[in-house]
């Protein structure tokens, strides 16, 4: 058997980032009223870990070309893909997405990119997940990891919507989960007799439903930018090490 | 996209360029001295490329520019980038 020289070894082995790969939509998925899911199956892709996020590029009639990033909900190591979108009214891609995007219709993706906001079912301790709106997606991918893999790492999770309608994935985090805690926060509507007013997350509710800094949890916070920025204050004004608080910020106010 | 993003969204754009993911990688700020994760930076995204901020001091870091048959990356504002192995 001959030994591949360096140059047929590089080529077998293409980065699996930095190049654009043909997606096809399989299926798509109410969340919400304003999102979806959408199933993409990306031949080459080959897996992703909780966390990571894609670019997708959608090209136009006339060749314009736009780019987005969109975390992963899902983990595996295949070329299955699912996203969740919210679709933002005057955006440009979402409304697209959420709206147009029919099963079978190709995109280009990119990835799976980034290492560091990132959970593993070989990190050990104590896990909390703070998402707002959107955010959740690749917190929910991270849940799916844990439970996947068996790990017992306590995890909860705060997830802050709307309202009970603009919750996505509600099924799968209704079920109950062993070793899973979830606190959903609502800031305009609430589910009738809910203790909590309707209202933006505040220290209180950390303090209230969040692990405490004295466990020393990893934290990973996920959404808008402005909910990302005030959550990573309150932590770190409930005393938890910034360096074990992990952001990523989609955009937006 | 007025808003800014944070470094985790460099990955895809210095993914073109580099075999490795440097949003893990630590940056040192000229301006303050921090040392950060890439991904703990704050990214102000602009149709001619994007502007890399330290999120301790708002210096900027880092200006990556998208020119028709380039990629330019300006390294104006850290001392160094470590790369984990
Ligand atoms: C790493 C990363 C992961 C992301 N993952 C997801 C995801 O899983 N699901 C998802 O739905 N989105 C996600 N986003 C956001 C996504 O990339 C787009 O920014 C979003 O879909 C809007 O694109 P658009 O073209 O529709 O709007 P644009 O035309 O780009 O912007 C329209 C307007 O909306 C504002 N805006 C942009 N983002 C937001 C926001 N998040 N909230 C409120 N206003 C905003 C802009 O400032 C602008 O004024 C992610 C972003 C990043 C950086
Ligand atoms: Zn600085």
């Amino acid at each position: 058997m001959s030994t591949l020289s360096e140059r047929e070894t590089r080529d077998a082995v293409p980065h699996r980032v930095g190049l654009w790969h043909a997606g096809v939509v399989v299926s798509t998925k109410t969340e919400s009223p304003t999102g979806r899911s959408i199933v993409l199956d990306v031949p080459g892709w080959g897996g992703n870990i909780a966390g990571q996020h894609a670019d997708l590029r959608l090209t136009a009639a006339d060749g314009y070309q736009a780019v987005r990033s969109y975390s992963i909900a899902s983990v595996s190591d295949g070329d299955r893909v699912e996203l969740a979108v919210d679709r933002l009214p005057t955006g440009e891609v979402s409304p697209y997405l959420v709206d147009e995007l029919r099963p079978g219709d190709q995109l280009e993706l990119r990835g799976p990119l980034g290492g560091w906001f990132v959970w593993t079912p070989s990190l050990p301790g104590a896990v909390q997940l703070i998402g707002g709106g959107s955010g959740i997606v690749p917190l929910m991918a991270m849940i799916r990891s844990r439970t996947a893999s068996g790990s017992d790492a306590p995890f909860r999770l705060l997830y802050s919507v709307r309202s009970p309608d603009d919750a996505f994935f509600r099924s799968e985090l209704d079920t109950p989960t062993p070793g899973l805690d979830v606190t959903w926060l609502y800031t305009r509507v609430t589910p009738e007799g809910w203790g909590r007013s309707p209202g933006r997350i505040t220290v209180d509710d950390l303090a209230e439903s969040a692990f405490p800094a004295s466990l020393s949890p990893a934290v990973f916070v996920c959404g808008p930018t402005g909910f990302v920025e005030t959550v990573a204050r309150a932590l770190v004004a409930l005393g938890h090490d910034p360096h074990k608080v992990k952001t990523e910020r989609f955009g937006g106010a | 996209m007025s808003e800014h993003v944070d470094g985790n969204s460099l990955a895809g754009p210095l993914s073109e360029l580099f075999a490795v993911d440097l949003t893990t990688a630590s940056a040192r700020c000229l301006g303050c001295g921090d040392v950060s994760e890439l991904a703990r930076a704050m990214v102000y995204p602009d149709p001619a490329g994007h502007v890399v901020r330290c999120s301790q001091c708002d210096d900027v870091l880092m200006v990556v520019v998208q020119e028709p048959d380039s990629v330019c990356i300006e390294l104006r504002g850290m001392t160094w980038l470590k790369v984990p192995r």
